[in-house]
Formats: C-alpha cells, sequence, structure tokens
C-alpha cells in the first residue's frame, strides 16, 4: 500500500544500505502521502483544462463586439446565492477535514453530509438557470427546445453570437459536471455502500419527473454512470475511509469551488444588463 | 514528517478566510452592478479579486501555505508557466483588435 511511505526507514533515520529488509519504500519526495500528491497532480493538470475554457472564454469576450448581456438583476442574485453555496460548503468540508483529524467520526460524516447539502443546492440552482435561460432561447444545438423558445428573448442572441452561448453552457455544463462528481465523491467517502440507495433514487425520481423537453432530462443520467462506478469501487475495494482519505476528497471540493471563483465573475458579471 | 497537515488546532482562520471570500464576491457583485469600469478594466479588476480568491483557497483551505517548499513550488510554478503560455497564446490577437478601435 501507497501509504506505507510514512514507515520508510529513511523517516526513521535508518543508515543507507539498510534497504533490504522487507516493507522498505523509497521515502515521499514532497513530505506528503502518496494519495494527497497524486490528487494535487490531477488538479494541477484539470486547473490546466479549465484554464484554457476561461482563456477560450475570455477571448471571445474580447474579440466579439458587441457582446451579448443576457443576464438580469435575478440571475446576478441567483448566481450570488450559488456562489456563497460554494464558499459555505468549502467552510464546512475544512470543519470536516478538521474533524476527520481529531479521530471525531460523527462530525466529520455531519460536516461532509453539510457539504454535500451546499453543493446540491449549487446544482439545483443552475439547473434552474439554466433552465430559464434556455426557456428564453438561449440555446445550442442538439439541446431539446421547449415550447416558446424559439421566440424567447435569447432567441436572437443564439442566432447572432451563437459563440456565448456555446461557451456559457460549455464552461458551466464542465464545472457542473465536476461538481456532481464532487457529491458522489463525497458520498462515497461519508455514508460507504449506504449512498448508493440514495443516489439510485435520486436518479430514477430524477428522470420520472424532469419533463422530457427539459436538458437535464438525458443529464441526469450521469448521477447513473456515478452509481455504477462508485458500487464498482465499494464492492470490488471495499474500506473505511479515513482522515487522509476525506483530506484528498476536501482537495478536490475546494478545486471546484476555485474554479467558481473564475467562472462567477467572468461568466455572469461580464454579462450583465442591469437597469 | 508532514503526514496530515497539522499546522493549527485554531478553526478561527477558517471562518475569517471564508468571510473574507464573502466579502470579495460582494465586492465582485457591487461592481458588476454598478458597472463603474470598461469591460477591458472590468475583466482586469475582477481577474486581479478572482486571483486574491484563489489564493486564499488554495493556500487556507486546501492548506498548500502549510506544505514542504518542494510541494508549494512544484505546483505553483508549473502550473503558473502553463497559464502564461496560454496567455501569449490567445491574448495578443484579441488585443490587437481592442488596439484598431474596438472597445
Amino acid at each position: 500500500m501507497a501509504d506505507a511511505t510514512l514507515e520508510h526507514d529513511a523517516v526513521h533515520g535508518l543508515p543507507a544500505g539498510a534497504h533490504g529488509s522487507a516493507g522498505a519504500f523509497e521515502a515521499p519526495l514532497f513530505g506528503a502521502y502518496s494519495k494527497k500528491v497524486g490528487m494535487w497532480l490531477f488538479l494541477a493538470s484539470d486547473s490546466l483544462t479549465f484554464g484554457a475554457l476561461l482563456f477560450a472564454f475570455s477571448y471571445n469576450r474580447l474579440y466579439t463586439v458587441p457582446w451579448p448581456t443576457p443576464f438580469h438583476a435575478q440571475s446576478i442574485a441567483n448566481a450570488t446565492i450559488m456562489t456563497a453555496c460554494l464558499l459555505s460548503s468549502s467552510l464546512t468540508m475544512v470543519l470536516g477535514v478538521f474533524a476527520a483529524q481529531k479521530g471525531d467520526r460523527a462530525w466529520t460524516r455531519n460536516w461532509l453530509l453539510a457539504t454535500m447539502a451546499f453543493g446540491t443546492a449549487f446544482i439545483v440552482l443552475h439547473g434552474m438557470e439554466w433552465t430559464k435561460l434556455i426557456g428564453e432561447g438561449l440555446t445550442i444545438p442538439g439541446f431539446p427546445k421547449p415550447a416558446g423558445a424559439a421566440s424567447g428573448e435569447l432567441a436572437e442572441v443564439s442566432r447572432a453570437v451563437p459563440q456565448f452561448a456555446a461557451t456559457f453552457f460549455g464552461l458551466t455544463a464542465m464545472h457542473m459536471l465536476h461538481v456532481t462528481i464532487g457529491v458522489i465523491y463525497l458520498g462515497v467517502v461519508s455514508l460507504r455502500k449506504l449512498f448508493l440507495p440514495f443516489l439510485g433514487a435520486i436518479w430514477l425520481v430524477g428522470f420520472l419527473l424532469i419533463p422530457s423537453d427539459n436538458v437535464f432530462h438525458y443529464g441526469i443520467h450521469v448521477l447513473l454512470l456515478g452509481l455504477i462506478v462508485a458500487s464498482i469501487i465499494l464492492f470490488l475495494k471495499p474500506k473505511d475511509y479515513d482522515a487522509h482519505d476525506v483530506e484528498v476528497s476536501g482537495l478536490y471540493w475546494h478545486f471546484v469551488d476555485l474554479v467558481w471563483m473564475f467562472i462567477f465573475p467572468l461568466v455572469y458579471l461580464m454579462s450583465t444588463r442591469i437597469s | 514528517m508532514h503526514d496530515i497537515a497539522k499546522h493549527d488546532d485554531s478553526k478561527g482562520q477558517y471562518f475569517w478566510v471564508w468571510g473574507a471570500l464573502l466579502i470579495l464576491t460582494a465586492i465582485e457583485v457591487v461592481l458588476g452592478y454598478k458597472q463603474v469600469f470598461s469591460p477591458v478594466r472590468m475583466l482586469e479588476v475582477l481577474l486581479l479579486l478572482s486571483v486574491i480568491k484563489s489564493a486564499l483557497i488554495i493556500g487556507y483551505f486546501m492548506h498548500l501555505k502549510f506544505e514542504t517548499a518542494l510541494m508549494r513550488w512544484m505546483i505553483t510554478l508549473s502550473v503558473v508557466t502553463c497559464f502564461v503560455i496560454m496567455y501569449f497564446f490567445f491574448f495578443p490577437d484579441a488585443d490587437r483588435v481592442l488596439t484598431i478601435g474596438v472597445k
């Protein structure tokens, strides 16, 4: 197991050459356990994915004149609440890591559940915002179009400046996917197999209740994919997640929060229409 | 050995960081509502505030501030270098459009 690096001879000051004993591993290069270094490297690579998307968005924003400004005060208020949800989820996450380091399992679970609740609120609010914008005509090819969307207030924006809808939906969909994966990740860490029926129920109820002309009628299948992956992980390698796992999951969650700190001002605040 | 980041037994600093992040967000929203700057200047100001917010999140919530110097520099330098390269790929042309008179 990779975490055995913490028990390396070098850590305990044994002389060089005494490396033949069983269980000896190379000392960690970065002074951190391997799972944490692995997550940092993944986040570094993922930041380049979001960086490229944000650069492309900003480039289009500067290049396209006039740039659409479809976000009224209601949209900005909604996005501000979403931002507050993510920031608060980061606080509950860090308190969860704090509790895990103290060995307080009950409060670790409670803080992780609170983090999941904030994350779920973010996803729901974002879904409502998407539904509202699509209903007003802001759409891209391939999206189901609800009745009235073709003559909506933003239909002309979709026709005249298609890069706005493309970059908006592309960027926010990528982020929403990361938040969804984060909620599932925290569910696996905090509840383990108990989380699976909840996830399955949310997927089924969502699929049955969301109308077929709503894009989330299809998007909610991400939860089904998450259910399959989580089931494979939990049944093939069942384990009791420890403070290391909580800290690593926290790194991922904070990264999701971090990315939104750029998306919110660039996408929403740079496209406001406040009268 | 730097096992789990055991750097401070106080939860208070996390609440301070959370409060600072909320205040910076409120400043951003006010700037968006007031629209006191031109779009290009607004982009610069909002990006600056976002960088400050991300530094707080990375440093405190993600505990990078409390990792070893090698880890801090390896992560920061590699990512920043890639973003600088991206900048030189993307922005000269957008800047050309701005300098020929489009505002």
